[in-house]
């Protein structure tokens, strides 16, 4: 799918702009500076604008990292669960092959420590758990 | 055919409920996918008439379908942590299958909204009104109050607006309803409409919740013309917390920064595109679906402490034995959630602290555990509900530690707007490190310039850069815009006050 494809499927909306840079997200891996262009330019809005919106998101990339990304919760709930335990094992297997990412919370907070891939969640994880799921990538 | 229940819930999928699933349908039996009982550390919880095994692999499935597994629970309603709830919102957790409309009328739904339909808009909301509802989210503002002032609003366009962007660690009752409940939750928010004469609605949900994302779109697109002439769309998040507080989630639904606006203008009068509008939690509008039911109102009313009526969902969470959903009337206290329901610390070890709230939540230390939960007597305890998460810590935890962690998270999840929360949560990083580095330190290179006429030349002690801490938790708690800001040094100070001994190490 291409931006223009992106962009015309979503004009419709109200308050396009946050739907159509998830779509770019996903399609090409970031917001390169072209996208915000034709994209500020599609909506009216200034450059500026676009980048001040997808620079304040977490979701948002400015450059393509090719690399499988596992998120790792490290909020209160985990934290009491042990996670911060397991990180550095988890940086030593991720290297720079993979690329690890802190989230705060992922709604599991019962039967933490956490982990998401893609859109599969991971529960009850120790050490050798999170390696192996950081192994897997 | 044997038939077995099993939860496709987000959290059972993460304890490998689907190689469960797929296991008993090897063995002949059908599956039938149902909302989660809450029960968490029973997931994959499998039911087969009626009992319950769990936590359920793949090997058991052979010993559950002979009856001969140690696994059983025996029958799981009366199981004794689902026996001494009061489920009013959750009342079909674990008895229905999510996106079953057969199952959704055949236990109660579409009884309010329908009723509702048939009142006029005043009668409603007084309904509402007399329930006693108060917003889930975490400020308690009275729902009825919000969504009279929308009603007397006058405007061609208004909004229903759900708050979904559960992002406060701990707490999950909001994904379990979208992804177990999805039906309530719209007709929760077809009454508000009716209610305040709004036709457009929005959901706003975290990105962190795909499965939520995809259980609300398969039942919008199931129920689009039960809820005509109302009309619901669902956006999506992009990982920012402050976004979960409502002016910055209306920013972000209009496609700007998720920047907290300044109140006055309520949303209530200019919200959306700068239309009057309801913005709700997602447990606040889908109680409005049961309190609008015969009798609902009175029910939910005659229940709990004070001025919080009816249920509170609370969610058992971090190191605790037995986590998960709990919903019970207001009043309950803390030593019979952590100790009696959750059964103490999954460590076995002895319980530190309890976080109720969220990362903005006070940290409880056990001499307090009597307090019930309701929101005044949180308040005048210095701390707050929240959105009803409880987090419990064994006594590995550092209080120095968490204390540090909710500077950094503010740091991390600031929106930027006021000056308090944007420099006084990295300055709480700081001051939290240089006073964890020992008593006393000598004035740095900064410090010693000339032209920092209030910086102390000859070096600050523990006990004043302890001092100045508290300033800044001040400074950050009164001046800041929104709760992000203003509530930080809720954790940090309820931290410094229990655990004064944690950061004199």
């Amino acid at each position: 799918m291409t931006l223009d494809d992106i962009i015309a499927r979503h004009m419709g909306l109200e308050g396009p702009l946050l739907p159509i840079l998830h779509d770019v997200q996903a399609a090409f891996g970031c917001v390169s500076p072209e996208s915000e262009a034709q994209v500020a330019h599609a909506l009216n809005l200034s450059r500026a604008e676009v980048h001040g919106v997808v620079s304040f998101y977490h979701d948002f990339t400015a450059s393509r990292d090719a690399r499988a990304e596992v998120q790792i919760c490290r909020a209160e709930a985990c934290q009491a669960r042990g996670v911060e335990q397991f990180i550095a094992a988890a940086l030593a297997a991720a290297g720079e092959r993979v690329r690890l990412r802190t989230v705060y919370c992922l709604g599991l907070c019962s039967v933490g420590p956490n982990a998401r891939v893609g859109d599969t969640l991971h529960a009850r994880l120790d050490e050798a758990a999170l390696v192996a799921l950081v192994d897997a990538q | 055919m044997t038939v077995v229940r099993i939860s496709d819930d987000a959290l059972a999928l993460a304890c490998g409920a689907d190689a469960v699933a797929d296991a008993f349908e090897q063995a002949g039996c059908t599956v039938e996918h149902v909302s989660s009982w809450g029960m968490h550390w029973l997931e994959p919880l499998v039911e087969v008439d009626g009992q319950g095994f769990g936590p359920a692999a793949p090997g058991d499935v052979a010993a559950i379908l002979d009856r001969s597994s140690g696994k059983a629970i025996g029958r799981i309603a009366d199981h004794s942590f689902i026996a001494r709830q009061q489920r009013l919102t959750f009342a079909r957790a674990g008895r229905a299958r999510p996106l079953s409309l057969e199952d959704y009328g055949a236990n109660g739904g579409w009884a309010g909204l329908e009723r509702a339909r048939a009142m006029a808009p005043s009668e409603v909301i007084a309904e509402v009104i007399a329930s006693g509802l108060r917003g889930r989210g975490g400020a308690g503002f009275p729902a009825g109050i919000k969504w009279k002032t929308v009603a007397k609003a006058q405007a061609s366009q208004k909004f229903i607006v759900c708050n979904a962007d559960e992002g406060d660690s701990g707490t999950f009752a909001d994904r379990m309803l979208m992804e177990g409940d999805p039906f309530q939750l719209l007709e929760g928010m077809a009454i508000a409409a009716h209610a305040v004469g709004a036709d457009r609605g929005y959901i706003y949900v975290r990105s962190e919740y795909p499965h939520a994302i995809a259980k609300l779109k398969s039942a919008l697109a199931l129920v689009g013309k039960r809820l005509s002439p109302f009309r619901v769309e669902i956006r999506v998040g992009a990982g920012a917390y402050v976004c979960g507080e409502e002016t910055s989630l209306l920013n972000s639904i209009e496609g700007k920064r998720g920047e907290v606006r300044a109140k006055p203008p309520l949303p209530a009068l200019e919200g959306l595109f700068g239309c009057p509008t309801v913005v709700n939690n997602v447990l606040t509008l889908a109680a409005a679906a049961h309190i609008l039911a015969e009798g609902g109102a009175a029910a939910y009313a005659a229940l709990g402490a004070g001025r919080s009526r009816g249920t509170i969902p609370v969610q058992l969470a971090g190191n605790v034995r037995r986590g998960g959903l709990f919903e019970r009337a207001f009043g309950v206290s803390l030593s019979e959630l952590v100790h009696d329901i959750g059964g103490g610390t999954a460590s076995g070890r002895p319980v530190k602290a309890v976080q109720v709230g969220g990362p903005l939540g006070a940290y409880i230390h056990p001499s307090q555990f009597d307090l019930p939960f309701d929101y005044e007597a949180y308040a005048g305890a210095e701390a707050l509900i929240g959105h009803g998460g409880v987090t419990v810590f064994d006594d590995s935890a550092d209080m120095d530690a968490m204390a540090r962690f909710a500077f950094q998270f503010c740091a991390a999840e600031s929106c930027g707007k006021c000056t308090p929360c944007r420099i006084g949560a990295v300055r709480g990083v700081e001051l939290i490190d240089r006073i964890l580095s020992g008593p006393r330190r000598e004035a740095d290179a900064v410090e010693a310039l000339p032209q920092m006429h209030n910086a102390a030349k000859a070096g600050r002690s523990r006990e004043e850069d302890l001092a100045l801490l508290d300033d800044l938790c001040e400074t950050m708690q009164l001046g800041s815009l929104c709760a992000l800001g203003g509530f930080t040094p809720y954790p940090v100070r309820s931290a410094l006050r229990h655990w004064p001994e944690d950061f004199r190490k």
